[in-house]
């Protein structure tokens, strides 16, 4: 490899009595990434190498009568021009199916499906190539809604459909179905009938965006053997590997991955975007190509969090005990299936909420459309409905007349509650404690007689309302409100997956001094997984010096960075291969060195501390070096994680997760009635996080999972439109995320209550506070304007005009 | 065409420049010099912001062609020397600023140039400062803590707003 940037080995050196598990130890890629060195996948350089870039349809729905690449192809600077007819080997890939094409043949399903790839020596030269490229589309009526989708005359997205879901859905065009039922028939209808209050109503979600800053980049290199080697920002390369490989038509031992930094994920990267296009020119060119979407093509590059519609009925008893909750959630998974089977196991499974409800009747299922493919976003399915019920809950305390907080604790799980789906949660669920400590958290002072005397003409820093800067108030019409929501999220993979996770750990002496390497596939995307890597090595074997090497395909899957998983998974996996490490080191010692001390023999557990071998009580009996000898030890094993069970079809019954995760938030707002904006004055959460295993990355995870949440609730949204199923606003310019501005303090507060079955006791952080930041913000303004506010994200028009006086 | 300026103290020059070419594209692709990011290239996410002769700008939106004969500083310069960060650099590895890292370098201009102009910034001034500059992974609350850590310890130094 000559490329002039490419990943290298990450050393660290800390001390480790002091840089274990639990120590808030800095990133090891920190001075990297503040001096501007880290190569990010868009970064790479190769001597010779070309540009990619690929030409997507402009329609969400036509036929392709005829591609006519001649003037493309006669551009000076161009080396290639790829469709369809052109693909060497496998033409379809796809996470858990196999249904999207690698280039349109005869049909584009969604508006930005690509149709050709071109290979220039200049970024622009390759996007020009692309323009003259000339396509005779058809464009066929969008299917865009559930109606449209299942109705008696529905075009078939994918007809002759077969896959592993395919014979139990209701309708071709239903990626897949879930019911969840708890409780027999009559029981139900016992139910209903007792039910003193009853709140039904229903909701929407938009579509959001992942909007990672990086955008989707890499470089794939020709190979002597035949073979390719691509640097790759992704989630997960070993499942990139699986389906590239078959695309390119070679076996996977000679598609090499190799991990590039990678700038953030949050979902987008689970799916692939430019890996086949750009090895695929590679192959086709003999020459290194490199591709970089802009902005604009990344919001058609990946795929985005699904939109929802859902209903929801709750009763209960006039004292607020939840007697029943029916709920139906209908998730638009646009054009190709991604991880839409996935979302609906969450969403069927976790669509009651936190709270231990006798009776559900609930289903989860997702649409194929001609809207924007929808796969994996942080919260993955529990987020849409975590904002419906937990709406829900404010309602039908505003019924009942009870406090908000008070209804959530009395019917809230805790350990040894069965969810819905039966399974017994036989791990702490502190959501009462939760919600507890964010509601005695001292709010945040209110200005001073309230905004009526700036509205008056009182000097006042505009930066502190809604609006801001904009200078929209001095103080008219503002309102302060308060709202608690509280969220349940599953760890890991679910349904019967086994999504084990590899280390390879080598322990070795160098110039004196024992020095571990760290190798993993994890895919290190910001969260911090390096740093928690290198400190279980210092837990475990007792040695300052731990080098993370990069992660690539030549190692074992550490399977995805996604589902809060990574930290219990690879974590998991890192700190079992060093036991295996250590019992090894042991064993020599026991051999070679016997003679020098009893302990040795005693059957006396020995541990490794600060280089050395030491009895229990901390007597220190070898050097770790000196038992270690000349001959490094490396092992390779693999963490598995209890097995699942797949979700009933028909009842949902089944043990399918294996961890749940929970997170309270309170938020505090001001609305200017008048206008309908929001300023979020405070949000704060509480987290229980089993261990901390780096409080610091951990509160990170906490506070930016907040904000994404926030996001959804005031901004963030991929518009659609109703009748073409076009986006229209794929930019930073039109689709907002939350700035510095409109992010507020965020009090952290973590609980730390040990699940057995996890690695040190962790839970996995990052999702839940983006399920529960989103209605904690909702029910403020709730609080705030009396207005029932079903949909997020909230639009101005949706609160101007309707607060009465 | 041929376009010549001074980059971080050292006179540069890029040869065969298309015209329609970004600085922020000049600096990245053929000057050897990535720290800038391209994470929308239109203006709105602050990760490739540069100073041109002492002003902060979005790279991206600045043809290669301007920054003729000019000054740019980008994030590869702030660093005092080899080994040495500089301390808003170091605020943020210590304050946990730092995650996926993209928008770090465009963040760190800002708030250095933000520390140079108002060494003793409120809350309000840091956000007002750095609200054109997207973060998606810290909520910023950290990245505010790395401000105010660099403005402490520039109080404590007597350094005023040298940081």
């Amino acid at each position: 490899m000559t490329a002039t940037r490419c990943p290298e080995p990450t050393p660290t050196h800390a001390a480790a009595s002091s840089a274990g598990i639990g120590a808030s130890t800095l990133r090891p890629d920190g001075i990297l990434k503040v001096t501007g060195e880290f190569a990010y996948s868009s970064d790479l350089w190769h001597e010779d190498m070309l540009w990619g870039h690929t030409l997507r349809s402009p329609h969400a729905h036509a036929e392709i009568r005829g591609i006519d690449v001649t003037e493309a192809v006669r551009m000076p600077g161009v080396h290639a021009v790829l469709t369809h007819d052109d693909l060497p080997a496998a033409t379809h890939y796809g996470l858990e199916f196999a249904d999207q094409p690698v280039l349109a043949k005869d049909r584009v399903r969604f508006h930005g499906e690509p149709v050709a790839f071109v290979a220039a020596d200049h970024p622009e030269t390759a996007r020009r190539a692309a323009a003259k490229i000339k396509v005779a589309y058809a464009p066929l009526p969008p299917v865009t809604d559930e109606a449209s989708a299942t109705g008696p005359d529905a075009v078939l997205i994918h007809p002759g459909r077969h896959d592993h879901r395919s014979d139990a859905v209701p309708h071709p065009n239903i990626v897949h179905h879930q019911p969840v039922i708890r409780g027999d028939d009559g029981a139900w209808a016992a139910a209903k009938a007792r039910a003193d209050v009853v709140v039904a109503a229903d909701y929407e979600v938009g579509m959001q965006d992942q909007a990672f800053l990086g955008p989707e980049s890499g470089l794939a290199v020709p190979a002597e053997d035949g073979g390719i080697d691509l640097y790759i920002a992704t989630q997960w390369l070993h499942v990139d590997r699986q389906q590239l490989a078959p695309v390119l038509g070679l076996p996977e031992e000679k598609v090499r991955l190799t991990l590039s930094g990678v700038g953030g994920a949050f979902g987008a990267r689970e799916d692939m975007s430019m890996q086949a296009p750009a090895c695929l020119l590679a192959m086709h060119t003999g020459r290194p190509v490199k591709m970089v979407y802009n902005r604009y093509e990344s919001f058609f590059g990946h795929v985005h969090r699904h939109p929802a519609k859902l209903h929801y009925e709750h009763g209960a008893t006039k004292d607020g005990e939840i007697l029943y909750v029916e709920y139906r959630i209908v998730l638009d998974g646009g054009a190709y299936a991604s991880s839409s089977a996935s979302v609906v196991g969450n969403a069927a499974s976790l669509g009651a909420g936190p709270y231990d409800i006798p009776h559900v009747r609930g289903e989860a299922l997702a649409l194929y459309t001609n809207n924007p493919p929808c796969g994996a976003m942080r919260g993955f399915g529990a987020v849409q409905a975590c904002f419906a019920y937990e709406a829900q809950l404010d309602k039908l305390a505003a019924k009942l007349g009870m406090d908000r907080v008070e209804l959530r604790r009395r019917n809230a799980v805790g350990e040894g509650s069965l969810m819905p789906t039966g399974q017994e949660i036989d791990q702490p669920a502190p959501v009462a404690e939760l919600l507890r400590r964010v509601k005695a958290l001292p709010l945040p002072p209110e200005r001073d007689g309230g905004w009526g005397r700036a509205a008056a003409g009182e000097d006042v820093d505009v930066r502190s309302l809604p609006g801001g800067l904009s200078n929209t108030s001095h103080g008219e019409g503002i309102r302060r409100g308060v709202g608690y929501a509280v969220g349940i999220k599953n760890v890991g993979y679910s349904e019967g997956f086994d999504d084990y996770s590899t280390a390879k750990v080598r322990l070795e002496a160098v110039a004196g001094e024992p020095v571990v390497l760290v190798h993993t596939a994890m895919a290190e995307v910001g969260q911090g997984g390096v740093t928690v890597h290198a400190q279980i090595a210092r837990t475990e074997l007792g040695v300052d010096r731990v080098t993370i090497h990069p992660a690539d395909t030549q190692v074992g899957s550490a399977g995805s960075t996604s589902a809060c998983r990574q930290t219990y998974m690879t974590g998991g996996a890192v700190k079992h291969t060093c036991e295996l490490v250590r019992e090894e080191l042991l064993r020599r010692g026991r051999e070679r060195l016997a003679h020098r001390h009893p302990a040795w023999l005693a059957g006396v557990e020995l541990v490794l501390e600060s280089g050395k071998v030491c009895t229990h009580d901390g007597e220190p009996i070898a050097d770790l070096v000196e038992v270690l000898g000349e001959e490094p030890i490396e092992i390779e094993a693999e963490f598995h994680h209890r097995p699942t069970e797949p979700f009933h079809p028909r009842t949902g019954q089944g043990a399918g997760h294996v961890q749940y995760s929970f997170c309270a938030h309170r938020a505090v707002v001001e609305v200017d009635t008048d206008l309908g904006l929001v300023k979020v004055v405070e949000l704060a959460a509480a987290q229980d996080v089993g261990k901390a295993l780096n409080p610091l990355s951990v509160v990170g995870q906490i506070h930016g999972g907040s904000t994404q949440g926030l996001g959804l609730a005031l901004m963030e949204e991929i518009q659609v439109s109703a009748d073409g199923a076009l986006i229209r606003n794929p930019s930073f310019t039109d689709y907002l995320i939350p700035t510095i501005l409109d992010t507020p303090p965020m009090p952290v507060d973590i609980l730390e209550l040990a699940d057995g079955n996890a690695p040190y006791g962790l839970r996995g952080v990052g999702e839940a506070p983006t399920l529960s930041s989103t209605p904690a913000v909702m029910s403020a303004i709730r609080d705030a304007t009396g207005l029932a506010l079903d949909r997020v994200p909230l639009r101005p028009e949706h609160i101007a005009g309707h607060v009465s006086g | 065409m041929r376009v010549t300026f001074t980059a971080n103290g050292r006179e540069v020059t890029a040869d065969e420049v298309w015209e329609g070419e970004s600085l922020l594209y000049v600096l990245r692709e053929r000057l050897g010099l990535p720290g800038s990011k391209n994470a929308c290239e239109q203006g709105e996410c602050g990760s490739c912001t540069v100073r041109l002769d002492g002003v902060p700008v979005c790279s991206c939106l600045v043809a290669a062609g301007q920054a003729q004969g000019r000054e740019v500083e980008t994030v590869e310069g702030l660093a005092r020397g080899e080994g040495e960060l500089a301390p808003i650099q170091q605020a943020f590895v210590e304050a946990g600023a730092v995650q996926c890292g993209f928008c770090t370098p465009g963040l760190l201009v800002a708030a250095d140039d933000l520390l140079k102009h108002n060494p003793q910034p409120d809350d309000a001034d840091i956000r007002e400062a750095l609200s054109g500059n997207l973060c998606r992974c810290t909520g910023y609350e950290k990245i505010l803590d790395a401000v105010r850590l660099a403005a402490a310890r520039s109080a404590a130094a007597g350094t005023g707003g040298a940081v």
